[in-house]
């Protein structure tokens, strides 16, 4: 691993204001991620995945925190700075048929931000990179004239990050990108972020609810609970040793491929999932949690190092590590 | 079972054939487009007007044949002896209704006998029963979370204790402890109530952990069915139940490669002439495009390709419930 982080985000916030009150989306989310490595982020629905993976890459603006890049303050660069990183930090989203413009071919859109970021200087040097893109992630030549429409998920995804390719990032949010698709098709889609990772040392952000994709894809791995992160590991040690009752909740509840008996689906957690709308101080999963006391709804709960860089979040824990705030 | 659209002809059901027992539950797992979805409304028979229709076959439900039964008497069968309840609770609930009148309604429709005070008592004891308070009968479907709309809507489906319960996908779209609770509330009802149970997945997970039984489908047939048992521990699989296995990424195992299945599902426009996981298949012989595949069993474990190392069976053509 190199000494500065790619990217990095300290006490990163995000709010919304609703009719209801003062939404804490991202609420002091400080993570770290390496050229080349892969940072997993789970958790259920509105934890604040999404937002997160935009702010980082400031699609939408921070409510408060700092983001970097290597070392920078990302947050405050201007117009043509932040030009030049458009062509640094891509997104691939979940919806790949959303996200491409329904009128446009598979080869016009893989030029388009070619285009924007004038990286091919004639036309033909463009045909020939949208048909290196496109070789790249395993879309068939013959394909360049056809629409979204006319394909199915996986290969409108295979479009998705072909664009996101195109300029060469460094740093990939990838939000749910394989949550909309088969299995078959999503093996193929993750091999091929996994290769893409290898040839070219792309960083991703991997966005998903499903903990077995997350697991085999990141190197480490962060788990949010309403805007917060509960619980940070390297990704064996976070499978191995899960601290947060949360981690072990969220864990407990996936539905294991096996009749044996020591796989079957035992203490499952009860209550709902709630929005962190003018939260109160303290663990947000207090309301849930089976070994709530009430520490947990004082103040708030810091990240403590139970072990190397295995980071939690719980009164459980508190007095036995290092704190870092 | 077909759909028959204005530019073609959809075989979306090829000659599928298994049967549930009473209490029993049967998973039917494939992905999308498999026909998981038509082969339970073929049993509903709510198929779409004039456009799907069951081209061949029978349906038993309890030995009697209801393949021609007449609208009436499937009206009759539906929510009383056979209920479905879809991935989008929102399909079945009424939003401008409480939840309270709509459990009521349906057993005002199928158990008549019931007087007000009865209905209204039934009412609360189903609601309690899936975990939600009785008082809370007077709200709407909006102010109820994903998880609560879809246990709400599989009350209503069990409130006239059905034989059968189709269950499409019904938790797909829930968060995973929000599943979790779902799927542990199904467990409880079918233990308690006796209830036949039909869940369409494409999750083995969910299919280990709630299906007594599990077919495999693709492109409209049935690849490969028996006991959850055979088909997470058993000594041979269907090439394709291989490739799905190859595909989900292990909880317990570190890969580095996921093993994918090459290639797309076949055109549902076009009626294979042999196996129709042929062209995916990597033990594909000439004689897969050719001919169909055998049945190949043993001890109740079917598995349709040729190469098993399975014996021959007899192929069986009934589809039977109960
Ligand atoms: N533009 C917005 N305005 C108000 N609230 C929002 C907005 N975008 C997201 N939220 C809320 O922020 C929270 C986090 O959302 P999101 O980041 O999409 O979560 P996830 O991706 O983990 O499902 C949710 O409670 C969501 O309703
Ligand atoms: N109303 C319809 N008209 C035409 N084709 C349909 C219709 N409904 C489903 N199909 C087609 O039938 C096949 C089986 O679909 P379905 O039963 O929904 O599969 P599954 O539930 O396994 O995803 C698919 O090819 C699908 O596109
Ligand atoms: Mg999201
Ligand atoms: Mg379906």
């Amino acid at each position: 691993m190199s000494e500065t982080p790619l990217i990095e985000t300290r006490h990163l916030k995000k709010f919304f204001s609703t009719p209801k009150g003062l939404l804490h989306a991202v609420d002091d989310i400080s993570l770290s991620i390496f050229p080349g490595q892969t940072l997993g982020v789970v958790g259920e629905s509105g934890c604040g995945k999404s937002t997160l993976g935009r702010v980082m890459i400031r699609l939408l603006p921070a409510t408060g925190g700092e983001v970097l890049y290597r070392g920078e303050n990302f947050l405050a660069y201007n117009g043509r700075r932040m030009k030049e990183m458009r062509k640094k930090v891509q997104i691939i989203f979940q919806d790949p048929y959303a996200s491409l413009n329904p009128r446009m071919t598979v080869s016009e859109i893989i030029a388009e931000p070619l285009k924007v970021c004038r990286i091919c200087p004639d036309k033909e040097s463009m045909q020939k990179k949208i048909r290196e893109l496109m070789d790249t992630v395993g879309l068939a030549p013959r394909l360049a004239n056809t629409y979204p429409h006319e394909l199915d998920g996986g290969r409108r995804q295979r479009i998705g990050i072909a664009r996101a390719l195109a300029v060469s990032p460094e740093f990939i949010v990838c939000d749910e990108p394989v949550s909309a698709l088969d299995v078959s098709i999503q093996a193929q889609i993750l091999n091929l972020l996994m290769d893409l990772q290898d040839s070219y040392k792309i960083a991703y952000l991997f966005i998903t609810h499903d903990l077995s994709v997350v697991r085999h894809i990141s190197d480490e791995i962060m788990v949010m609970y309403l805007g917060q992160c509960v619980e940070k590991a390297p990704s064996q040690e976070l499978f191995r040793n899960p601290a947060h009752p949360y981690t072990e909740a969220l864990l407990s509840a996936i539905p294991i491929p096996s009749v044996r008996p020591e796989d079957k689906m035992k203490n499952v957690i009860r209550g709902e999932l709630s929005s962190p709308i003018n939260p109160k101080p303290g663990c947000r999963f207090a309301a849930r949690c089976p070994y709530a006391t009430s520490a947990c709804t004082q103040q708030a709960i810091p990240l403590t190092e139970i072990a190397p860089n295995h980071m939690v979040a719980c009164t459980k824990y508190q007095d036995k590590g290092e704190h870092h705030g | 079972m077909e759909y028959r659209t204005d530019d073609a002809t959809v075989y979306a059901v090829n000659g599928v054939s298994f049967n549930v027992g009473k209490g029993e539950s049967l998973g039917l797992i494939g992905e999308t487009g498999a026909g998981k979805t038509s082969i339970a409304l073929s049993i509903m028979r709510l198929l779409p007007d004039r456009i799907g229709v069951i081209t061949g076959g029978k349906i038993l439900l309890d030995g009697t044949d209801i393949t021609a039964a007449g609208e009436s008497a499937m009206c009759d069968i539906r929510g009383e002896k056979v209920s479905m309840i879809f991935q989008d609770p929102m399909t079945s609930l009424n939003p401008v209704m409480e939840v309270g009148d709509q459990i009521e309604e349906v057993l005002l429709l199928h158990r008549p006998e019931m007087t007000v005070e009865q209905r209204r008592k039934k009412t609360d004891e189903i609601l309690e029963m899936i975990g939600i308070p009785a008082e809370r009968k007077h709200e709407y479907p909006h102010q109820f979370s994903g998880g609560m709309k879809q246990r709400i809507v599989i009350a209503i489906a069990l409130a006239c204790e059905p034989m059968l319960l189709l269950a499409d996908e019904p938790t797909t779209a829930l968060d995973v402890t929000i599943q979790a609770q779902v799927l542990e509330m199904m467990n409880g009802l079918k233990e308690k109530l006796g209830t036949s149970i039909v869940l369409i997945t494409h999750d083995f997970g969910v299919v280990a952990q709630t299906c007594d039984r599990v077919a495999v489908i693709y492109a409209g047939e049935v690849v490969e069915i028996g006991t959850a048992y055979d088909l997470f521990e058993g000594e041979d699989h269907h090439p394709y139940t291989q490739g799905l296995f190859g595909s989900i990424p292990n909880m317990n195992v570190d890969e580095e490669r996921l093993h994918p299945i090459e290639g797309l599902m076949p055109d549902p426009t076009i009626l294979a002439k042999g196996c129709s996981f042929a062209d995916r298949c990597p033990y594909a012989q000439e004689v897969c495009f050719r001919e169909k595949p055998h049945c190949r069993e043993k001890n109740g474990h079917r598995v349709f390709c040729r190469f098993s190392k399975y014996p021959e069976a007899d192929r069986e053509e009934d589809v039977e419930y109960e």
